[in-house]
């Protein structure tokens, strides 16, 4: 039990996708102008990255390890996020289409998110069993989550302030996530893992 | 001489949040008596003195009135009435600059004084605990009283709670919060007992359950006088801690009661009751003695002002004139006057401006006393104002938000909560003017939403006007659709018929065909075929005629939409066009044959003649109305050819032209059934109706002589606008003439009968 | 080779069992139409002039839907533009001059006098504010008129004026507070007539 909390605490705090690891900064600096646009793709992304974390540990384990078949690990997960993206996207395009609209080319772009990937690919790295990797892929999108959503109502109010000209816009977000980043390198040792 | 016994209170005060202690600069106007300044040379009466419905006038411009009277009674229950504070002339009605810190003018009744001060007649009341409700109410109303706190809120209408909201508190705002104003100060040192009837007859009223009256312990003279005044009755005095702004409602509910207003509402959706001491003096005086609100103490004070105090003007005095006669010298020429206090005043752009109900200070102060601000300067985010707002608002949230104009951040955070006390732009470090950002803020919000509102009525007309045109094309293609199918039916039966009378049909068919450039062989086919004259109904050849008529204005609308978009077609829907013409024409002239031939066979007539009057009082109302359809197209017809391209001008010549030979044929017909109605005894049933048709058929012929010049000056743009008008044109006056020869037919075949009647 | 097979079969196997369940959400999640020309709708100030080039509001929001530019609008003006660039998450250009500049909001008044009853204004306008019928008295609604200026030019006798409404104090509204900082800002403020 100790250890599920522990995955969750370092997937989300000390070794942060974005911040840490420093993938998926695409989405992250592309869709954090508004608050409102940053909830619904932390949602759109946590929903793809537990998907595809657990389709790709069952593929993996089931598909390709009994046929000897590993090589084919990164196309096949890549398949697999693909899969689950396009469904996501139709899904979201149903149910909320300003959303669908907001969010425009950054929902099928979650499929080249290095982050859901090197999730997919990390699980199998560490070995984790089904229930690991279940918790990884989700505390991996909390963590992402948790960041975009920090990180756009900061831009939202930097959006507001005096910003030197040769600052404002990506520029500004770029120093502001570098501090970010510093500040959750802080976590560093919070936890073993 | 106080001591602190008299001053702690007996209650409970709690606190609010924020706050700021300026300097309260009170001793400078509070040392001496309220004092009553001469009746001015001129008096000035805005009609909106409070919030709400202006007053309607009812006086005239020269009248005389009483100090006293009526002028402007209450317009509905949110409105206050206005009454002379004292005898003259109503010297005029009209635009004056008056006190609103945009300068701006609005209705104002001037009022010259004759001196004589003459009151009119007063109602008087002793007993005034033992009046009735309503009684009261009535009285306060009939006195104009208002709001003299500084919000003007007609008082009449807080007098009139809910009978669902039970009043808990009433409170009295005896707070006077804001430095240099002392007007309350001085009225509760003087007329202490005025208010503590006042309030006895308003909690009559409201029967509340307990009497506050709030006030700041910087006034020890005023407590003690209130303490003497309520000996001996239930209303308790509180005395609060000296803060700025005590004396907003709100803060002072929460000081007394520990009660928060929810945002949005008012203290009566919690059963608290807030009125200024100065009104509820004005109440005492309205009920027991009968007097309107005519004057009002008002603190005159800053450096500029020598004989700095209090003084009772009357409603309506100029501010200047009254300055002036307490000693006004500014030190140099533009210097400031504000109304108000120096938190929540408005700087003067006029200084002419009357005196009125909310006018609790006049401040002029002198060059240092009260400085300008130094120039803004950038937000360094240290939230002292977050810390000093009585409301418990962000206001450096609501600064940024109204910077970057997000109108709705600023409305999510509570913007409309501020109460403009001005305490944040008293601790910003910076000096940012922030009451004036959420000020405009607050204006854009509210024009937003006005101009919200607009844009979605403008948009539900838009679109009833669409369905209303959508629904009169339906309404007009269904008629056609009937008259057709009907006309279809006659020629059908006419066909089956089959008499023949092939020979004069065709002879008829002649000169119309004339003028048609193509006549293909579908037409010839139908000139041979065409319906015999038989002793059918004529009502069923009319309808023959009606559904040809209407099948060839489908055929225009199908033409013109072809022109417009599918040039291709444009030529074969010509052809097919003419075609439905044809049978048109055909038709009507069928049965114009038949209703003249139906003349000859008297048996048939008899029977019919009946049907035939009861068709031709239909007919002819039909057939003005035709003519007034033709002559509205020859009016668009006349627009449109303004704007006829040269390369089509050819086909409209020949357009124009077909339109003369109709036009002529149809004079033609007219001028026949003219002469031979001529030999027959005109009926006075059908007298008016041939001058009118030929009115109407000669106006058409000159339309289209019109037509043809315009043509000769046509120039390029909206040919098939002009094709369409023309041959709409066309297709009116066919009918005009049809109409004309319908009616000449009648009237013969009428007459005729009548005559074989007769004989 | 047999490895290779396997290695075929298993993607094939994958991508078809995907494609199936892709297949079966695309029937399942099936949009109609296109919601989001309501929404650029209600953002425009349904004037109906046609200043824009399309007849009415409701074209343009659906040409805006389709890609067309959102700097069109006149009687919008910066606000329409800016909230259009919010709603479509794209940036906010200069009003198109193209079009027409954005003037003060106007009303239609028609000199009774010169009025002939010809009902040419009454069928121009787009939303039906002018009342009057065939031979009678036409007359604008004054609080029903947006000011799109189309009845103008249909008026034979040419007894149409513009005029700029003037509401009084009780539309008035508090000036945004004078410039004053003193610390260069690169910023340019939203307000208007405020330069920082």
């Amino acid at each position: 039990m100790s250890e599920y909390l522990l995955i969750l605490v370092s997937t989300i705090l000390v070794n942060n996708f974005v911040l840490v690891q420093f993938l998926g900064l695409c989405p992250f600096m592309g869709v954090s102008n508004k608050l409102e646009t940053a909830m619904g793709m932390s949602l759109a992304t946590t929903f793809v990255l537990t998907l595809s974390s657990v389709c790709s540990y069952l593929a993996f384990t089931y598909l390709l390890q009994p046929f000897g078949l590993e090589y084919l690990q990164t196309i096949t997960f890549i398949l697999v996020i693909a899969v689950v993206v396009q469904f996501t996207e139709m899904v979201v395009r149903k149910t909320s289409p300003m959303l669908y609209r907001v969010l425009g080319i950054f929902l099928p772009l979650i499929t080249t998110n290095c982050a859901v990937l090197g999730v997919a690919l990390l699980n199998i790295k560490k070995q984790n069993d089904f229930v690991e990797s279940i918790l990884y892929g989700f505390g991996g999108a909390v963590g992402f989550s948790l960041v975009l959503v920090l990180f756009s109502a900061m831009r939202e109010r930097i959006a507001m302030a005096d910003v030197p000209n040769p600052f404002q816009g990506s520029a500004i977000g770029m120093v502001t996530a570098g501090l970010m980043s510093l500040a959750f390198m802080g976590f560093t040792g919070l936890v073993n893992i | 001489m106080t001591s602190s016994n008299i001053i702690a209170s007996t209650r409970e005060v709690y606190d609010f949040h924020g706050g700021i202690h300026p300097e309260e600069m009170k001793s400078l106007s509070n040392q001496t008596p309220i004092t009553k300044p001469a009746i001015p040379p001129k008096l000035v009466l805005p009609l909106q003195q409070h919030i709400g419905k202006p007053g309607k006038i009812i006086v005239e411009i020269g009248q005389k009135v009483l100090k006293g009277q009526m002028l402007a009674e209450a317009d509905g229950f949110i409105s206050a009435a206005l009454h002379a504070p004292t005898s003259g002339l109503i010297e005029s009605i009209g635009d004056h600059p008056i006190a609103h810190p945009s300068g701006q003018s609005d209705t104002c009744l001037t009022l010259i004084p004759d001196g004589e001060d003459r009151w009119c007649e007063l109602e008087v009341c002793e007993d005034y605990l033992a009046l009735a409700v309503n009684e009261i109410q009535r009285k306060v109303t009939e006195a104009g009283i208002s709001g003299m706190g500084g919000a003007g809120f007609p008082t009449a209408v807080k007098l009139h709670p809910p009978k669902q909201a039970k009043v808990n508190t009433y409170i009295l705002n005896a707070a006077e919060c804001e430095p240099y104003i002392t007007s309350d100060d001085r009225l509760l040192r003087e007329r202490a007992n005025d208010v503590i009837a006042g309030i006895q007859i308003v909690a009559s009223i409201l029967k509340p359950k307990e009497c506050l009256i709030g006030i700041e312990d910087n006034k020890p003279e005023a407590i003690l006088a209130l303490r003497e005044a309520v000996f001996g009755t239930d209303i308790e005095v509180c005395v609060l801690p000296t803060k700025y702004p005590s004396g907003g409602e709100k803060q002072l509910i929460k000081l007394l009661t520990d009660k928060e207003v929810p945002s949005g509402k008012i203290p009566a959706d919690i059963g608290i009751v807030c009125q200024n001491v100065a009104t509820v003096a004005a109440i005492y005086r309205a009920v027991r003695y009968g007097e309107p609100l005519i004057s009002r103490i008002t603190t005159l004070t800053g450096m500029n002002i020598h004989q700095r105090g209090n003084v009772e003007a009357l409603l309506g005095t100029p501010i200047d004139w009254l300055i002036s006669q307490y000693d006004y010298r500014p030190a140099t020429k533009n210097q400031r006057l504000i109304m108000g206090g120096p938190m929540m005043g408005f700087t003067l752009m006029h200084s002419d401006v009357p005196v009125v109900k909310t006018t609790n200070c006049i401040l002029a102060p002198g060059k240092k006393e009260l400085p300008i601000a130094p120039p803004a300067q950038a937000c360094i985010r240290c939230g002292l104002c977050a810390d000093a707002c009585p409301a418990e608002l962000l206001p450096q949230q609501l600064y940024w938000f109204s910077r970057s104009q997000e109108l709705e951040k600023a409305e999510h955070h509570n913007l409309f909560d501020c109460i403009e006390c001005g305490a944040c732009s008293f601790v910003c470090p910076s000096s940012i003017p922030l009451v004036q950002y959420y000020r405009h803020t607050k204006g854009e919000i509210r024009q937003h939403k006005a101009d919200l509102l607009k844009s979605d009525q403008a948009r539900e007309r838009f679109e009833a006007r669409q369905l209303r045109l959508d629904r009169e094309k339906e309404e007009k293609d269904a008629k056609r659709k009937a008259r057709a199918e009907a006309a279809a039916k006659a020629q059908a039966t006419k066909k089956a018929a089959g008499e023949s009378s092939a020979a004069p049909s065709g002879d008829s068919n002649d000169p119309v065909r004339m003028f048609e450039p193509k006549s293909s062989e579908v037409s010839q086919q139908e000139a041979n075929t065409t319906p015999e004259i038989e002793t059918v109904d004529l009502e069923a050849l009319k309808l023959a005629w009606d559904k040809a008529q209407s099948k060839l204005d489908k055929m225009y609308d199908a033409l013109e939409d072809a022109k417009a978009n599918n040039p291709d077609n444009v030529a074969k829907l010509t052809r097919a066009v003419e075609k439905n013409q044809m049978r048109v024409n055909q038709a009507k002239l069928a049965w114009n044959k038949a209703s003249e031939t139906k003349a000859q066979p008297l048996k048939v007539e008899t029977e019919t003649t009946e049907q035939i009057t009861k068709i031709e009082s239909v007919d002819i109302e039909a057939l003005e109305l035709a003519l007034g359809k033709a002559e509205s197209k020859l009016m668009k017809l006349q627009s449109a050819l303004d704007n006829a391209k040269p390369e089509q001008v050819e086909k409209l010549t020949r357009a124009v032209e077909k339109n003369k030979g109709r036009v002529e044929s149809a004079s033609l017909a007219v001028n026949q059934a003219r002469t031979s109605t001529k030999t027959n005894n005109e009926t006075e049933i059908e007298l008016p109706d041939l001058p009118a048709l030929e009115l109407a058929f000669e106006k058409a012929d000159s339309k289209l002589a019109k037509l043809q010049n315009a043509l000769d000056n046509a120039q390029p743009d909206q040919v098939e606008k002009l094709t369409r008008a023309v041959d709409k044109n066309k297709v009116r006056v066919e009918t005009a003439e049809n109409a004309v020869l319908a009616a000449r037919a009648m009237l013969a075949k009428t007459v005729t009968s009548t005559e074989a009647g007769d004989s | 080779m047999s490895v290779i097979v396997t290695a075929i079969l298993a993607l094939l196997g994958l991508a078809m069992a995907f494609g199936a369940l892709l297949g079966f959400a695309a029937i399942r999640y099936k949009v109609e139409g296109n919601p989001i020309i309501d929404e650029i709708d209600s953002l425009l100030p349904q004037t109906q002039c046609g200043q824009c080039g399309h007849p009415g509001c409701r074209p343009y929001a659906e040409g805006i839907a389709a890609g067309e530019d959102i700097n069109k609008c006149p009687p919008g003006g910066e606000a329409t533009i800016h909230a259009l660039a919010d709603l479509l998450d794209v940036d906010a250009p200069e009003l198109d001059a193209e079009h027409g500049e954005e003037k003060a909001k106007q009303v239609a008044v028609i000199r009774e006098d010169e009025c002939i009853g010809c009902t040419k204004c009454i069928q121009a306008c787009p939303i039906d504010a002018i009342m009057g019928s065939a031979k009678h008295m036409h007359t604008v609604i004054e609080s029903e008129c947006t000011g799109c200026d189309l009845c103008v030019e249909p008026c034979p006798v040419d007894c149409i004026d513009m005029v700029t409404l003037d509401k009084g104090h009780a539309a008035w509204h508090w000036d945004p507070p004078k410039p004053g900082h003193i610390i260069a800002t690169d910023k340019p403020s939203r307000i208007e007539g405020v330069s920082i």
